[in-house]
C-alpha cells in the first residue's frame, strides 16, 4: 500500500538496483549466545562497496540466506549508525534456523535487504516511550531500546513493561538490570507461571499497566509479542486515554520475498514485509484478532 | 480522427496464415491455443489449422468440454484453463545460481533470455489480468527484472468475444468482452472474415505487412453488434457496488462454513487465476554442495504451508483459507492495488472439481440480513 519512508533499495544497493533478488555473501565476525537456542549473529558484508552503501533504520530486516538452505526473515538489531557490522539475533525455530546454529565465526551468510519498516524512533523523540513486551527473546524491540539508550538526551521517560511466562523464559536479564539503573527509566517484569526465585509481579504483562503513570499526550507505546497480548492490552491503555495512533505493534508474518510479491505476510490489505513489520495500532485494530485474517 | 474503417482491416480468414508467417518473419515465437487432452493449453504453433479449428468450448462450474461446432471457426473455442500469466509470471522461475568459493560463495542472477512471444488468442479478459500482474510486478513498491524481462518481449494478438460461456462474467466487472486496450492487435471474427485492428506500434507495424484490404462500415458494425450480444448473453454477474468493505464485514458469516464444507483446497482456482500471484521460494543444491538453484515456484493460498509460522498456523483450516482466497481476490486487493483482483474470466468456477462459484458466493456472504463484524470490532 503505502510507499513512505523506506531507504530506497537502489540507494543501498546500487549496481544491483534491478534485481531485489540478489544476495549478498556477509562474513560471521561473531556469534554471541543469548540463550540456549538464541544466537545473535554480526555480520559483516563481504564486497565491501556493498558494505559501504548499505544502510538501514532501526526495525527493518534482512532476508538472511544460508547456502544451501534459504532464507529467513531477521531484523536488525544492531545500531543503524553503525552499518558496518548487522546483528542478527536469531532464535532456532525452524529449518533455516537449526541449520544457522551451527555456524561459527568465520562463516559465511547471505543477506538480502533492508526491507520493511522498522519503530517510529524519530517520531518518538522528544516524548516518553512506553515498551511493552511479551514472550521469549522479542530481539527487535531490545534494538529499540538500546538505540533509545544510545540517544537518551532526545527521550523523555522510558518504560519497560516485560512479561514471560515462567523465570526460565527471561533473556537479557543483564540488560535488563542495567536499564534498570539508568536514570529515568522504570523496568518492570511479570511472570504467569513465577517460581521461588522470582521477585517481580506474578500475572500477565497487561497487568503491569497498573503500576505506572502515563502521560497520554506525551507518550508513545511500542508492543512486540504475541498478538493477544496487543489485543488485549491495547485496549487498556486506550481507555487511559493513550490515541490508537500513538501505539505500535510490531507483527509477524511469514515471509519469503521481503519485497511484497510472495503473498505469505499479508494481514488483510496489507503486505506485513513492507507495510510493516512495525504498524501503527489504528491501522490494523480491525485484522488483529481476526481468526484467518 | 481517423475513422474505424480506416484502422481496421479486414482479414479473410483464409488468410490468417499470413498474419502468423508475418510474426515468424519478424522473428516472434507465434503461440496460439491448441486441443490437448479435451482442452485446450497453449503450444508454439506454425499453422492455422494448429488452432482448435472447428471446436466450441462449453464451460460449466466444475465442467470443461470440448465440442465440435460444425463450422469453420478459428476462435471457437473462448479459453482453456491457461491466461497470459505462465508467459510473464513463470510457473517455475529461476532466480539465482549459487556457487560456493573461498570466502563464501558467488550469487548470479539467472534472467530468463528475451525472447519475442507472439501470443494468438488471448481475451480481453486475460488482458485485464496481464493489465493487473503488470501494476503489481512492475509498478509497485519494487520492480520485478524477471517478470520484465519476460514481458518485454511479449505481442498480444486478442480475440474480441462474440460466445460467452456459462461461467463469464466480464461485462459485470467492465474487463470485457471487448479488448480495449493492451493488445498489439486485436481480432474480431465474423462468419469467414477477420477484422484485424492495431492496439499498438508493434502491431501497426505488422499490420503493415499483410495485405492492405480496409474494412467496410458494415462489417465494423456487424462485429460490435456480435460483441454487444455476447456481453448481454451473459448469464453470471458480480456487484462489486459494496466492496470492499462489505466483504471485510462478512469475516463471520455463516456462509464460509458453507463453502469450506464444499472447498478441497486443491489450488486448482489459484492455479487458473490470471492474476494470482503467490510464490514460495525454493533452494535446491546438486549434490556436491558447491552449487544452489534459486528459484520460485507459483504458491498457493489454499496449501498449509502458505499460512505457517514457527510453532502455529494463521490459517489453519479451510475456511480460513477459502475466506483468505476470495477476501484478498475481490476486496483486499482493492486496497491493496486500486483494482480488483478478479477479471470475470470465470476460470475458477470452471475448474474447481466441485463448481464453487464466486458469484454465487459473494451474494450469499453479502446477505441473509447478517450484520456481522470482526470479533475485534466489538472490543
Amino acid at each position: 500500500m503505502s510507499t513512505e519512508s523506506i531507504l530506497p533499495y537502489e540507494e543501498v544497493h546500487g549496481d544491483q538496483r534491478n534485481n531485489p533478488y540478489v544476495i549478498h555473501p556477509a562474513t560471521i565476525v561473531e556469534k554471541i549466545r543469548e540463550a540456549e537456542d538464541i544466537n545473535t549473529y554480526r555480520l559483516q558484508l563481504v564486497d565491501e562497496g556493498t558494505r559501504r552503501r548499505f544502510r538501514f533504520k532501526a526495525g527493518q530486516f534482512n532476508m538472511v540466506y544460508l547456502f544451501g538452505v534459504g532464507e529467513v526473515a531477521i531484523s536488525i538489531v544492531s545500531d543503524p549508525d553503525e552499518p558496518q557490522i548487522l546483528d542478527h539475533t536469531i532464535r532456532t525455530v525452524g529449518r533455516v534456523t537449526k541449520a544457522v546454529a551451527d555456524l561459527q565465526p568465520g562463516e559465511t551468510l547471505g543477506i538480502r535487504g533492508p526491507f520493511g519498516k522498522g519503530w517510529p524512533l524519530e517520531e518518538a523523540k522528544g516524548r516518553n516511550v512506553v515498551i511493552v513486551t511479551g514472550g521469549l527473546g522479542c530481539a527487535p524491540v531490545v534494538g529499540a531500546i538500546e538505540y533509545i539508550f544510545r540517544r537518551r538526551a532526545q527521550y523523555g521517560s522510558i518504560k519497560i513493561l516485560h512479561g514471560v511466562k515462567t523465570p526460565h523464559d527471561l533473556l537479557y536479564r543483564e540488560r535488563f538490570d542495567h536499564w534498570r539503573h539508568a536514570p529515568d527509566t522504570e523496568v518492570l517484569l511479570t511472570s504467569d507461571q513465577p517460581d521461588k526465585t522470582w521477585s517481580y509481579h506474578i500475572g500477565v504483562v497487561t497487568e503491569l499497566f497498573e503500576g505506572v503513570t502515563i502521560d497520554p499526550a506525551k507518550s508513545i507505546v511500542l508492543m512486540c509479542g504475541p498478538e493477544i497480548m496487543m489485543r488485549l492490552g491495547v485496549p487498556i491503555l486506550m481507555r487511559r486515554g493513550i490515541p490508537a495512533t500513538a501505539v505500535y505493534v510490531s507483527l509477524e508474518r511469514h515471509m519469503e520475498c521481503g519485497i511484497g510479491l510472495c503473498g505469505h505476510c499479508q494481514m488483510g490489505p496489507y503486505f506485513l514485509c513492507k507495510d510493516g513489520p512495525v504498524m501503527r495500532y489504528d491501522r490494523v485494530k480491525q485484522w488483529l484478532g481476526r481468526t484467518g485474517a | 480522427m481517423a475513422t474505424a474503417s480506416e484502422t481496421c482491416c479486414i482479414l479473410p480468414a483464409g488468410d490468417l496464415q499470413r498474419l502468423l508467417d508475418t510474426l515468424s518473419a519478424k522473428g516472434y515465437r507465434v503461440v496460439g491455443p491448441t486441443v490437448r487432452e479435451g482442452s485446450v493449453v497453449w503450444e508454439t504453433i506454425r499453422l492455422v489449422s494448429d488452432l482448435p479449428v472447428g471446436w466450441r468450448d462449453r464451460q460449466e462450474p466444475g465442467r470443461y468440454r470440448l465440442e465440435q461446432s460444425g463450422s469453420n471457426e478459428i476462435f471457437g473455442v473462448v479459453h482453456g484453463p491457461q491466461s497470459l500469466k505462465p508467459f510473464v509470471f513463470a510457473p517455475r522461475e529461476p532466480l539465482l545460481q549459487i556457487e560456493r568459493s573461498n570466502d563464501g560463495f558467488t550469487t548470479s542472477p539467472t534472467l530468463p533470455q528475451s525472447e519475442k512471444v507472439a501470443v494468438i488468442g488471448a481475451r480481453a479478459c486475460d488482458l485485464a489480468g496481464l493489465a493487473i500482474q503488470d501494476r503489481i510486478f512492475l509498478n509497485d513498491t519494487y520492480r520485478d527484472p524477471y517478470y520484465a524481462a519476460r514481458r518485454e518481449g511479449l505481442f498480444v494478438v486478442a480475440v474480441n468475444c462474440t460466445r460467452s460461456l456459462q461461467t463469464c462474467f466480464c461485462a459485470s466487472m467492465e474487463t470485457g468482452p471487448r479488448a480495449h486496450n493492451g493488445f498489439d492487435l486485436v481480432v474480431t471474427e465474423v462468419d469467414d472474415q477477420l477484422l484485424v485492428e492495431a492496439g499498438s506500434e508493434a502491431g501497426r507495424d505488422v499490420l503493415s505487412g499483410l495485405p492492405p484490404s480496409s474494412a467496410s462500415e458494415d462489417l465494423i458494425g456487424e462485429a460490435a453488434r456480435r460483441i454487444e450480444v455476447c456481453a448481454a448473453n451473459q448469464v453470471r454477474r458480480l456487484d462489486r457496488s459494496r466492496l470492499p468493505q462489505a466483504l471485510y464485514d462478512a469475516h463471520e458469516h455463516p456462509r464460509w462454513d458453507d463453502a469450506a464444507g464444499r472447498c478441497l483446497a486443491c489450488m486448482n482456482c489459484t492455479m487458473v487465476c490470471p492474476t494470482c500471484f503467490c510464490h514460495t521460494v525454493e533452494e535446491t543444491p546438486d549434490l556436491s554442495q558447491q552449487h544452489s538453484a534459486h528459484a520460485r515456484l507459483w504458491d498457493s493460498c489454499f496449501t498449509q504451508q502458505h499460512g505457517y509460522i514457527h510453532g502455529k498456523n494463521i490459517r489453519p483450516t479451510i475456511k480460513d483459507r477459502y475466506r483468505m482466497w476470495l477476501t484478498h481476490k475481490l476486496a483486499s486487493w482493492i486496497d491493496q492495488f486500486g483494482t480488483s483482483g478478479c477479471v470475470g474470466c470465470g476460470r475458477c468456477i470452471t475448474w474447481c472439481p466441485v463448481g464453487i462459484d464466486l458469484t454465487e458466493e459473494l451474494p450469499a456472504l453479502l446477505d441473509h440480513g447478517f450484520r456481522g463484524v470482526g470479533k475485534s470490532d466489538r472490543s
